[in-house]
């Protein structure tokens, strides 16, 4: 166990369904209470469904895991009402070294872009995000949470499927419409569905130590290729909550894991690299392989495969944990509109589609970062250190320089539910359709806030106005009529200038200007927002017409 | 010409979201040519590409900086 954390042990309830002998029928299930499996029961609970979430263990995830928690991860979390917890707990860092054999080559300060309310990368052991997203979940009525309670089989009849469940009493079957495996890279649904999984083992180990510093030391990210401490390998260091650091030892394929984790092996290096004088306490130890590869589709038929089940990255880059929270994102309201029978089961192949062509550019970016930290021939090993040597005179070698490429959302500009820009309206701006939108400071009825927290969960029309009290009654009437009809679109107006918007229409300022500028908004410009806070479409001019077609095309209804 | 030392990787017709993107485009692509070659045949391949990228920049002054500069490091 560990020092600087007391695991929180879940409390099992016998299921009902073992005295009664009845089969539990429900319309959802979610299996793995990891960050992902529980990020997704919080997501279609707050669409208005209810989740059975089953886990075969009742604490949160053991020893060193996920670490980083990027700004798009952190927008999600804010709805899933843990952004809050997870930033004020974590330790924000900016500050990143690359070191070769023995010198500084270069460093950078990721500092955080302004006027966004979540920095770019938050560092926090997995279990605090475990521990603050099962509580979120555990507050809401419409989550069951059943703990100790491992899914044994699962058959696919038609329409729905079919789990058998067993506990510590006995064994129950559940019957659902709908099924998420969130049950992690060695899925056992997966398997035992056989369904197949496609890529390759990286043949090399690492070794984790995570170690509690007695003495100060700065909240910085290390990166040594080559160092004299520990020569022809790599080290990252990288600081956690409560003074506890990742150190990670590239070991090489030959290394003896169970030999490389004994303390005796373990100290001596972590002495090396800090030099003999600084104190610290070994927290845990664990040497890990890694696979990079994903499913060939994420949902087959009701079944639909979510985080390190459907896909899994080198931890290069830290996309692992954090795609998942995306795939949760992507998902939640689509199932909800196919559930609700508002849109086709197609909707689900976007999901796929979408989160696919994300996997395969965090595969893409991690197996490149990979690639340049662990060489695999003599000439690969030439030109990363001879771009080392360059970095630390020339910008353009510091470009070359590849640690990790830190997770960033998907533009998903090729996604079928994108509706293209119309031939005159011309946008300098990056919010294309299919981009994540951009973050920008708003005031909504006097209060300071941002507007990432304003959209989400639903459609939304962005309408940017610059007087709102200059609005017309024929626009107010078209906005008010957005929110009418199948799937509703909830108008929402922002404008340089305060007033207030007739109809109730909800209103925000945009008082310096920020996100008119992020979205090169002139008055008029209408973005189109997925309840994913993704871009469907945008123009110039507002067209209830227009909107209501890419909402069709956003939902498989066109 | 003076040598160009900042970065300056870029594709006709891409839209880059990250700034990395361009510098790692072009690196891949110079490890994957090497794929599978034995060290002698990288050699070789190292050399061809030097010639065809200094027949390309052409300036020999440029050409002469940049010389010094890798020369300077070894």
């Amino acid at each position: 166990m560990l020092k600087t954390y007391n695991y929180p042990k879940f409390e099992y309830r016998r299921p009902p369904e073992i005295a009664s002998g009845k089969t539990l029928k429900v319309p959802l299930v979610v299996v793995g209470a990891g960050p992902v499996g529980l990020a997704a029961a919080l997501d279609l609970q707050q669409q208005g469904l209810p989740v059975l979430l089953l886990d075969e263990d009742d604490t949160v995830s053991i020893g060193s895991r996920g670490v980083c928690y990027a700004k798009r991860a952190l927008e999600i979390l804010d709805r899933y009402g843990v952004g809050d917890a997870v930033c004020a707990k974590g330790v924000s860092w900016n500050v990143g070294r690359t070191f070769f054999r023995e010198e500084e080559v270069y460093n950078f300060n990721l500092v955080p872009e302004p006027d966004h309310h979540r920095p770019g990368m938050v560092n926090l052991q997995q279990y605090y995000l475990e521990e603050y997203l099962a509580a979120s979940a555990a507050a809401r009525p419409e989550i069951e949470l059943r703990w100790r309670n491992k899914v044994v089989s699962v058959a696919q009849n038609g329409r729905t499927v079919t789990l058998k469940v067993e506990t510590e009493d006995g064994f129950y079957t559940v019957e659902t419409d709908w099924l998420i495996a969130a049950d992690g890279a060695r899925s056992p649904i997966r398997r035992m569905l056989g369904l197949e999984v496609e890529g390759k083992i990286f043949m090399d180990r690492f070794l984790i130590a995570d170690v509690v510093m007695k003495a100060e030391f700065p909240s910085e990210r290390w990166f040594w290729f080559d160092p004299p401490f520990h020569p022809g390998q790599s080290v990252l260091l990288h600081r956690q909550t409560d003074s506890v650091y990742r150190i990670d030892f590239q070991l090489g394929w030959d290394a003896d894991p169970e030999q490389a984790k004994k303390p005796e092996n373990v100290l001596p290096r972590i002495k090396a690299m800090l030099g003999d004088e600084r104190e610290f306490e070994l927290e845990w130890v664990s040497v890990y392989t890694f696979q990079c590869r994903r499913m060939g589709r994420f949902n087959h038929g009701n079944v639909i495969f979510i985080g390190d089940a459907a896909h899994q990255v080198s931890p290069f880059g830290a996309r692992g944990a954090n795609s998942g929270l995306q795939d949760a994102d992507n998902l939640g309201w689509k199932l909800k509109l196919v559930i609700s029978g508002l849109a086709p089961a197609a909707l689900l192949d976007s999901y796929s589609e979408e989160r696919i062509y994300a996997a395969d550019e965090n595969l893409l970016n991690s197996t490149r970062s990979t690639d340049f930290i662990t060489p695999k021939s003599k000439v690969s090993r030439t030109f990363r250190n001879a771009v080392l040597g360059l970095a630390k005179d020339h910008a353009f070698g510091r470009a070359l320089v590849n640690s990790g490429r830190l997770s960033v959302p998907a533009f998903l500009t090729t996604s079928s539910l994108n509706t293209p820009d119309c031939a005159g309206d011309a946008f300098s701006c990056r919010m294309v359709p299919g981009a994540p939108m951009d973050d920008a400071p708003v005031v909504e009825n006097g209060v300071d806030g941002w507007l990432h927290n304003k959209v989400g969960q639903r459609f939304t029309a962005l309408y940017f106005a610059d007087d709102p009290q200059q609005l017309d009654a024929a626009t107010i009437e078209a906005l008010s009529s957005l929110s009418c009809g199948g799937i509703a679109v909830q108008p929402l107006v922002i404008s340089r200038r305060e007033g207030s918007v007739g109809g109730n229409i909800q209103h925000l300022v945009d008082a310096r200007g920020v996100a008119a500028r992020r979205y090169d908004a002139q008055p008029g410009t209408v973005y189109l927002l997925r309840p994913d806070q993704h871009v469907a479409a945008r123009w110039r001019g507002l067209d209830v017409a227009k909107i209501k077609s890419a909402v069709a095309k956003a939902t498989c209804n066109a | 010409m003076a040598l160009n030392l900042n970065p300056n990787f870029s594709e006709a017709g891409k839209r880059y979201f990250n700034a990395y993107t361009p510098a790692d485009d072009f690196y891949e692509l110079l490890i994957n040519t090497h794929r599978d070659l034995s060290d002698e045949q990288s050699e070789l391949l190292n050399a061809r590409l030097i010639l065809l990228l200094a027949n390309h920049v052409g300036d020999i002054g440029t050409l002469r900086e940049a010389l010094k500069i890798a020369r300077e490091g070894v």
